[in-house]
């Protein structure tokens, strides 16, 4: 490669990394800021006198947002734990077996992409009705699943494609029982799959809005309908905290992940990358 | 030590009407090295994978010193199949590989330890125990899977075409590995493989299946000597054939009499000798020989191929490349076929 054609090459990666920075970054900064200010006025660039008091009302008894934070966890956890359950076997029939009727299959589980959330939840919710599951965690866990099964199922029957099953019958000749077996052999081999497909299963349950508010029925708050409350009143300062604690984990995922994907370890070593 | 019978095993794959696998019957002696010899698709690969109990047969019964093993788990069955590919475990050591079947067993850690490294010892690679399978040369992995397969001590070790991703001088030392640690350990083995001479090699005997079906189950000489018919004798290599009468010890054909052995039947049928059994004589006066013409000579180095044509039939001829020299396409030469190596099917 020319001398020319790298640095070309450099500015662009540089130019990259800005355009990520500001699209990604930069927005959450002044959710931090306003979650440390006491008011914050225009044309002040940054405010003027700061305070804890927005932090302090956050993890008081009062505000509900621990409550919040906890049940936001557990559902996200219960989605992630289900999709991890059914996108597995779903994921490995449809990437490793030929069968009738796999196309509509395979369109049937991507249809919730494609298809807005609302339009399927409002059918749901009506027999959620008759099943007696608005209202409830267990209901909300469920329709979290529309979202959350279509990633899961993909990266797994990716990661069955490229899966030889022939092991498998290696290890039972070689005395291994079928649980021994799956214990041994296919759940090494599967994991990067299910750490991935879960982390992704878990990031879609945990920003979910729309659905957990109409099978939820304004009776389970999660963070995300927590958020919108405080945003819509006009409580810049504690939206600002919530905010902050509600992008955590998606912080933490990244970090994680960043070592997995960029084979380095840490979210630096992720953006030597870029 | 064990007996294995196989009586009238079929399969027939779901969503096909021919079936895989026809009706095959076979009695291996305890300790034998017995082949599976047959064209890919022929059903070879089924039959094993049914042995190993990783395949359900639709009919017929596999038994072990006359029980039958077919309702017993692969796990518990005690036939070891080593794969085409080797299958090590990607994840694991060579030393946890090896130890995988003992670990299956629930054997102490430190007798696993100990048995590994013997195992290492037996097929020579003694320092390589903490390496990953991807670290390992082709012929190193086939060491490694077949040392895998051995530590259990199974009664019936399956092997699936064991020497056919090797390198042609790795083929020989990894043939008389296997026949070394087979006749030492006692194990009766069999081995599936599409290549007439890896069977010829290795097996004590071989059971050629065709078609789905058995065609003969005889040992390495007998194919050569004593084909059962025109396929059999195609698949060794072997296309002359002549269609005639048997009758008191002479063969009446297209090309003229021939003397025959006694030991042939008598009655119409199909006169086959093999490519490297013709000889070329300059004398005309000697019993079975002809006046041929040469059609075709291919040189190989160590032998030279011709074809020869006679009474309006080519015929094929392996020669001594000395034997030969001086021939020129379109030579008249007399053929000798010694009584002795023809034999009628």
């Amino acid at each position: 490669m020319s001398q020319k054609q790298n640095r070309t090459l450099q500015s662009l990666r540089v130019l990259t990394g800005i355009v990520l920075i500001t699209w990604l970054v930069l927005p959450l900064v002044p959710l931090a800021i306003w979650s440390f200010a006491k008011g914050w006025y225009f044309p002040d660039i940054l405010p003027k006198r700061w305070t804890l008091n927005a932090w302090d009302y956050t993890f008081s008894d009062t505000a509900g947002v621990l409550d919040s934070l906890w049940i936001t966890i557990w559902i996200s956890l219960a989605a992630t734990g289900l999709s991890v359950l059914i996108g597995v076997p779903a994921g490995r029939a449809l990437g490793m077996y030929k069968f009738k009727g796999k196309e509509l299959v395979e369109l049937m589980i991507l249809a919730p992409v494609i298809v807005p959330g609302i339009a399927v939840v409002l059918g749901i919710h009506s027999i959620f009705i008759f099943l007696g599951l608005n209202n409830t965690v267990t209901g909300v866990v469920l329709v979290h699943l529309i979202p959350t099964l279509p990633y899961m199922t993909l990266v797994m029957s990716g990661i069955f494609a490229n899966y030889d099953p022939a092991y498998e019958d290696q290890a039972r000749s070689l005395g291994a029982s079928p649980l021994k077996t799956f214990w041994y052999i296919t759940l090494p081999a599967i994991m990067p799959g299910i750490i991935v497909g879960g982390l992704f299963a878990f990031l879609v349950s945990w920003s979910q809005y729309i659905l957990t508010l109409l099978i939820g029925g304004g009776r389970i708050i999660t963070l995300p309908l927590l958020l919108f409350n405080f945003a819509t009143s006009g409580r810049n300062d504690i939206t600002g905290a919530i905010g902050m604690i509600y992008i955590l984990p998606g912080i933490i995922i990244l970090l994680l992940t960043a070592k997995h994907l960029s084979g380095r370890s840490g979210a630096v070593g992720g953006f030597g990358q870029i | 030590m064990t007996h294995v019978s196989i009586q009238n095993l079929s399969k027939i794959y779901k969503g096909s009407k021919t079936p895989a696998l026809d009706e095959l019957s076979l009695e291996i002696p305890s300790g034998e090295l017995t082949a599976l010899l047959g064209p890919s698709g022929c059903g070879k690969t089924t039959t094993m994978k049914m042995i190993a109990g990783l395949l359900d047969p639709t009919s017929g019964d596999i038994s072990f010193d006359g029980r039958s093993v077919l309702n017993d788990k692969p796990e518990n069955r005690g036939a070891v199949m080593v794969f085409q590919n080797y299958l090590l475990f990607p994840y694991m050591s060579v030393s946890e590989n090896i130890g995988f079947g003992l670990k299956m067993r629930k054997t102490d850690a430190n007798d696993i330890k100990k048995r590994v490294g013997e195992m290492l010892e037996m097929v020579k690679l003694p320092d390589l125990g903490d390496r990953k399978p991807s670290e390992l040369s082709g012929g190193q992995q086939q060491r490694v899977a077949l040392a895998r397969a051995l530590i259990i001590q199974p009664e019936v070790l399956l092997l699936d075409e064991p020497l056919s991703n090797l390198d042609a001088h790795l083929r020989l030392e990894m043939r008389d590995l296997i026949r070394a640690l087979q006749q030492e350990m006692k194990i009766t083995t069999i081995f599936v493989t599409h290549d007439q001479e890896e069977a010829v090699v290795l097996a004590d005997k071989i059971a050629l299946i065709l078609d789905g079906k058995m065609k003969q189950y005889d040992t390495p000489q007998a194919f050569y000597k004593t084909p059962i018919d025109e396929a059999t004798a195609r698949f060794f290599g072997c296309h002359n054939f002549i269609k005639g009468k048997a009758l008191d010890g002479v063969f009446d054909c297209a090309i003229g009499k021939l003397k025959i052995p006694k030991l042939i039947k008598e009655g119409q049928g199909t006169l086959t000798f093999r490519p490297e059994n013709i000889k070329i004589t300059k004398d005309k006066t000697k019993e079975n020989s002809f006046g041929a013409k040469v059609s075709n000579i291919i040189y190989l180095g160590t032998q030279t191929r011709l074809k020869i044509k006679l009474a309006e039939m080519e015929f094929d001829a392996i020669l001594n490349p000395n034997e030969t020299a001086g021939l020129a396409i379109g030579d008249d030469v007399f053929i000798h076929l010694p009584s002795e190596v023809l034999w009628k099917i």
